[in-house]
């Protein structure tokens, strides 16, 4: 408990960020479906219209082109009859319309219904109740609801994204929405802070903390800011990843000399060595089953990545290509390996096809870092530098898609992509 | 120029070997002589009085460590690129933290090891990691005992030259040696 008290004092729980970051679209996708969003009857009553934040969602995943529509007279909403003539010859193949009402609760309803006019159909509908300030995570969850009926894949919209923000001698670890709004620091600490990593509930996360003078493992509860040790032991203590079922941290100790993965369980205890070589192992990482860990080791005479059964065993050479691929992470569905290779004094991006054996560089940048699969798998967020400022790109899994979320106010490095939201 | 610094390091070193503090005199009678001959004033007849003083030989100790002259002083050891063994030119360094810890058994070190920029932020940690380790290694040899040494690592995040080119790198692949009471 007293170690909790000392550690709030260092935490900065719900604090409101001063720099937001913005972003900025640099690649949409080959084919973009046409798709009409009127604004929602009566949404100015909003702090932000809901229409205008769905556009933005569905466009900014490459997926779509919203249409510029002129204000109609009167104006559509869930509830009218939709002329799908009229929409087809606007050139639209699917329709989004709604309205939002003050209910006398001071509380707002928002509906909306979702047309596929190519097909003529509804597709469906949602009414949601929200208070005033929660219109962004409303249209973030009908973001979710269009995207998931017309592509057939879950939306990541309502999901967030942990990074690092470095400003002056200012480390911040802060949260986002997906979309880079509504930044909140969750630490703030005068020595770095790297490699944070979502709990699967996504409640916590795991990160390294400079602020003993030396690396050290904590897990770090959101919603209270209460933060405590997973692993201080002699030595360096680092890259937490967490098992899919959230029971175990697979950890980088030096404790026994060198950097070997360990496993560990969140609170500190039951720590298990889970390797033995005479190289560099680290950068652990599970596969989605839980079945494998993927690493980084140094052991073939160069930085390759390898995995091994998750609890220990014989390890198996991933990579092959290069003198140099690191930071290793699994895709959700489990059948692709993103990574980071160097090509010449180039870091890139890089997907490799684990059942084709086929390597795709995703970027065209140098200094790319860190790269994290959105939850759906359609996206992977990366640290990267633009203009000589740490800032943080995402790029479809077929490379197209690319957008760039920056901060004028720093550096923005580490990120980490979160899970669904339940 | 640096082999006189050595023998002067030595000679400081073996001089503060010596210090009551180590010796963990018995309290009460001291067997000690007087002081300097020197220091009896003439014709007054006063018994000498010797003076044992504690706090002397900590003082020279941690001064050394802080003092400019004092080898104990230099605490950076740096590396050729991908390179993490101690070169030629840093043993010295190396042998007199390790004599001091020898010389004092209750003091500590914290060695922290460090990378340049370039790559994973997490294989730069390990690369930091081999190259304190390898300090701590050398002074195990050099009888160091293993409670007086800790090898951390601090990555590409703590540089000391804040370029993107080799003149910057090269300062930054370094260990650095921490006293207690400086970290």
């Amino acid at each position: 408990m007293r170690r909790v008290v000392f550690a709030l004092a260092l935490a900065v729980s719900a604090c409101q960020a001063f720099a937001q970051l913005s972003i900025e679209i640099t690649g949409a996708g080959a084919q973009r479906m046409p798709i009409a969003i009127l604004p929602f009857a009566g949404e100015a009553a909003l702090p932000a219209a809901i229409s205008t934040i769905v556009r933005a969602d569905l466009e900014r995943s490459g997926l779509f082109r919203p249409l510029e529509i002129p204000a109609l007279n009167p104006q559509p909403t869930e509830a009218s009859e939709v002329s799908y003539a009229e929409w087809r010859s606007r050139l639209a193949d699917a329709l989004v319309l709604g309205s939002v009402a003050a209910r006398p609760d001071g509380r707002f309803e928002v509906r909306f219904r979702l047309f596929d006019v190519a097909k003529q159909a509804p597709l469906g509908g949602v009414a949601y109740t929200m208070a005033r300030d929660q219109a962004r995570a409303t249209a973030h969850r009908i973001s979710d609801y269009v995207y998931e009926k017309l592509t057939g894949e879950k939306g990541v919209f309502s999901t967030r994204i942990a990074y690092v923000v470095k400003r002056g001698n200012r480390y911040e670890l802060q949260i986002a929405d997906a979309d880079g709004a509504g930044a909140e620091t969750a630490l703030a600490s005068f020595e770095p802070i790297i490699s944070p990593a979502w709990s699967p509930d996504g409640r916590r996360l795991a990160y390294v903390s400079f602020e003993n003078k030396k690396p050290v493992v904590y897990v770090h509860s959101l919603a209270d800011g209460r933060r405590h040790v997973a692993a201080n032991f002699k030595g360096s203590n680092s890259a937490p990843a967490w098992s899919p079922d959230g029971s175990k941290l697979a950890v980088v100790l030096s404790r026994e000399g060198g950097s070997q993965v360990f496993q560990v369980n969140p609170d500190g205890s039951g720590l298990r060595r889970l390797a033995s070589s005479s190289a560099i192992d680290t950068e652990p990482v599970y596969s989605p089953d839980g079945q494998y860990i993927y690493f980084t080791s140094d052991r073939g005479g160069s930085p390759q990545i390898y995995r091994m059964p998750a609890g220990g065993g014989d390890a198996q050479r991933i990579t092959f290509e290069g003198s140099y691929n690191v930071s290793p992470r699994v895709s959700p569905d489990g059948k692709r390996l993103a990574f980071v290779t160097r090509n010449g004094g180039r870091f890139q991006a890089a997907l490799l096809d684990l059942e084709t054996r086929q390597v795709q560089v995703l970027s065209d940048s140098d200094r790319d870092e860190s790269p994290s699969f959105a939850p759906n798998g359609r996206m992977i967020l990366l640290a990267t530098v633009n203009g000589g400022r740490g800032v943080l790109a995402a790029v479809s899994s077929d490379g197209r898609v690319k957008q760039r979320l920056s901060t004028t106010a720093g550096d923005v490095r580490e990120p980490s992509w979160g899970p669904f939201t339940k | 120029m640096r082999s006189i610094g050595i023998v002067l390091m030595t000679a400081i070193l073996a001089a503060c070997s010596t210090t009551p503090e180590e010796e963990q005199a018995p309290a009460g009678v001291e067997d000690r002589k007087p002081g300097a001959p020197g220091a009896q004033s003439k014709g007054v007849d006063r018994p000498p009085v010797a003076s044992v003083d504690l706090t002397a030989g900590r003082k020279s100790a941690a001064s050394m460590l802080t003092d400019p002259n004092s080898i104990l002083s230099k605490r950076s050891i740096y590396y050729d690129f991908d390179k993490f063994d101690v070169k030629e030119e840093y043993r010295p360094l190396v042998e007199a933290h390790a004599r001091y810890l020898r010389d004092n058994p209750k003091a500590k070190i914290l060695v922290q090891g460090n990378a340049d920029e370039r790559g994973s932020r997490e294989y730069n940690l390990s690369l930091g990691q081999k190259r304190s380790d390898g300090v701590k290694k050398m002074m195990l040899l050099l009888g160091v005992r293993e409670d007086q040494v800790e090898s951390v690592s601090l990555g590409e995040e703590k540089p000391k030259a804040e370029g993107h080119d080799e003149a910057a790198w090269s300062q930054n692949r370094r260990s650095d040696i921490l006293h207690s009471g400086e970290f």
